[in-house]
């Protein structure tokens, strides 16, 4: 009967999210088109692509996402859904685990479906490439529940667009270290399991904390 | 026995105190007429006596017991239509509601939803997204919730905005048969209410510097 | 325990303390400074490794270590605003914040020219400058989340949940960027590693640790005065305060 409740939200959110399509191709057409310029700005060369492959495509990634994540609570912010989910007694922070996970889906999976080309135009290795979805299936989960926090705070803001990245990118250096170490060491023939691990380690952390500071995060915007 | 009681209540808002140390009670069938200029606070009053803002000092009891204490029991009894409308405007009408009743434990079969948009005077527009209609439909696909949940306390900010004389005769229409059965009504609006709407009893916030 | 602490979340209390504590404040850090800078400066020997230019470690290391704590102490005073809802503390953290920022920029600022006369670069990607830079973001973040509400205290309680994942993510930061330097940089010995400091240099250091922790203190209480005036402007006490100081300037 509860996992109803969510499933309503949950279906509700992809109802949304199918009537906005276009809105959500954007973030993908901007994640090309940043990993197209690095051969163009920097140089085409097979060797230097492979190079910086990783962290390009981890950079554009975080980028992208950053644009995306807006959505997650803007709408139903702005038109009051929000607030009949706190009067519904629905306990908030499930709520948010919801709605995160629903935008990580619209987001974050196409972005995955994509990474195979951008693994081609980037000169990957297959190995750097499967280390690359690895790390990218690991860690997309924590940009969107680490993002939401700074989504909450930011919803009720006019210009909150720019000030999100500002917040948020500090925040997933670690991540990027870690994810862009492991493709690295995949390219060496070396095993990247500590990496992934640790990113593991970070996801549990905000996975068992995150929700909680979504929730208060919204209360705050409410108010 | 009252229903609702408020009990010294303070709000500060960006560094001005709206209002300190208020109290006030309400019974089961009155219709409280809030009134004050903009910016007086009524909505910020609003807001705290449904639990969605939280007072700088003060407690809100429903039948004696404290609102943040025992929130499922005051949530099922209330209904609070805000400003905002809470509908998404990409989604139908019928989806829109479906998906709140689902999420409030409000069950009614599809005739009932469908009868309610009648009432409301929505026939043929149930499926169109609710963006493509005007802001007095879209009050009033807000508004059907009055008639879909059974609640016994309705707190209505500013509910008569955008709506047509009909639709504020059936709305006021609504408050007295709402009283006349037990229940409360606390709204404002910049307009006086009109016999219609049956006995109310007005309560005045001042604008304080 | 706590008790004594309770009557300032009242701003007028807080206001009070602030008065009460700033000469303090700014005598000891005049002394510790003057006392830690001359001796470092002149008369502390001479490090056989770097010869003279190791002096900048006197400016550099207290910058650093109290850039670190005043984000710890911000993250502090915002937990005691969530959790006992005291305006006080949200204005004190708002306070902290830019001297927080510029102790940051001072240790930047000094740990890079320490790094021209060693290795002849202006900036390197040394792992604690990397993670001093980090933190400096942070801080930027954090203000200027608070500075995009126009309700101040619903930005104090915003900035706030900043602050708590921020400090949750220093660690985590100061450690992937150590790792990331190792990955990088291979087994050069970090610049500012001094496994043992002679006592003669310790103790100056010791005393300009002490002085710009006074002189934090110092201009974090000027700070939350005036947020406190700024903020309580319509209360009788502030207005009262208000006539008294320009009864004084007329006479």
């Amino acid at each position: 009967m509860v996992v109803a409740l969510y499933k309503g939200i949950f279906k509700r959110d992809m109802s949304i999210a199918f009537q906005q399509k276009a809105e959500l191709i954007q973030p993908l057409m901007f994640l090309l088109m940043v990993v197209t310029l690095f051969p163009l700005g920097v140089s085409p060369s097979p060797e230097t692509l492979q190079r910086i492959g990783p962290g390009v495509i981890w950079i554009a990634a975080i980028l992208s996402s950053l644009m995306a994540m807006e959505r997650m609570f803007r709408d139903d912010f702005q038109d009051g859904a929000m607030e009949q989910y706190v009067l519904s007694g629905m306990p908030l922070p499930a709520v948010s685990v919801v709605k995160v996970a629903g935008h990580w889906l619209v987001s974050f999976v196409p972005l995955l479906m994509l990474s195979p080309l951008l693994a081609v135009f980037l000169n990957l290795t297959v190995d750097m490439y499967i280390a690359l979805m690895l790390t990218l299936l690991l860690g997309t989960p924590l940009l969107s529940l680490i993002g939401a926090i700074a989504v909450g705070l930011t919803v009720g803001l006019q210009k909150g667009g720019l000030l999100l990245a500002l917040l948020l990118i500090p925040v997933f250096i670690p991540l990027l270290i870690f994810a862009t170490s492991a493709v690295d060491s995949a390219a060496l023939q070396l095993p990247y399991y500590p990496q992934l691990a640790i990113i593991a380690a970070m996801l549990l952390l905000a996975v068992a904390s995150a929700p909680f500071a979504i929730a208060y995060s919204l209360k705050v915007s409410q108010n | 026995m009252s229903v609702l009681d408020a009990a010294a209540l303070t709000c500060i808002k960006r560094d001005r105190t709206l209002f300190e140390g208020l109290s006030f009670s309400v019974e089961a069938g009155e219709l409280v007429y809030l009134r004050g200029p903009n910016g007086a606070g009524k909505t910020s009053l609003l807001r705290i006596l449904t639990g969605l803002s939280h007072p700088d000092e003060g407690n809100v009891f429903f039948n004696q017991k404290n609102i943040t204490s025992f929130p499922s029991e005051y949530n099922a009894q209330l209904l609070y239509l805000g400003h905002k409308s809470g509908i998404n405007g990409a989604l139908s009408a019928l989806d829109n509601l479906s998906f709140w009743m689902a999420q409030h434990g409000v069950k009614q079969s599809p005739e009932v939803l469908f009868n309610v948009l009648a009432t409301i005077g929505l026939v043929g527009l149930e499926d169109v997204p609710v963006r493509f209609l005007s802001a007095g439909q879209q009050r009033r696909v807000a508004l059907s919730r009055l008639w879909l949940k059974k609640a016994q306390i309705w707190i209505l900010d500013e509910p008569f905005t955008a709506l047509d004389v009909s639709g504020i005769a059936l709305l006021e229409n609504a408050f007295n048969e709402h009283i006349s059965q037990g229940g409360i009504v606390i709204t404002t609006s910049h307009q006086a209410l009109s016999p219609l709407a049956g006995n109310h009893r007005t309560f005045d916030l001042e604008y304080q510097w | 325990m706590w008790k004594w602490l309770h009557p300032y979340a009242k701003t007028e209390k807080a206001y009070r303390l602030c008065i009460t504590l700033q000469p303090w404040f700014w005598s000891g850090a005049l002394v510790c400074l003057f006392v830690g800078t001359v001796w470092g400066l002149a008369f502390a020997p001479q490090d056989y490794q770097q010869g003279d230019s190791f002096r900048i470690i006197y400016i550099h290391v207290p910058s650093a270590i109290l850039s670190m704590g005043t984000y710890v102490a911000m993250a502090v005073a915002a937990l005691v605003g969530m959790v006992w809802q005291w305006r006080t503390a949200y204005m004190a953290m708002i306070a902290m914040a830019p001297v927080g920022a510029v102790m940051t920029f001072i240790a930047l600022f000094t740990g890079a020219a320490w790094g021209k006369p060693m290795w002849g670069a202006w900036w390197v990607w040394d792992a604690r400058l990397t993670s001093e830079l980090i933190l400096l973001f942070l801080y930027i973040g954090v203000i200027a989340l608070y500075g995009a509400f126009e309700d101040k205290q619903q930005g104090g309680k915003a900035a706030g949940v900043m602050a708590l994942v921020g400090v949750v993510n220093i660690p985590i930061i100061h450690y992937s960027v150590e790792w990331w330097n190792t990955l990088h940089q291979g087994a050069t010995i970090s610049k500012f590693d001094n496994p043992s400091i002679a006592p003669e240099m310790l103790w100056p250091l010791l005393i300009n640790l002490l002085g710009f922790a006074f002189f934090i203190g110092a201009v974090t209480t000027i700070r939350l005065r005036n947020e406190i005036v700024r903020r309580e402007l319509h209360r009788p006490w502030v207005q009262a305060l208000a006539n008294t100081y320009y009864e004084n300037k007329r006479t």
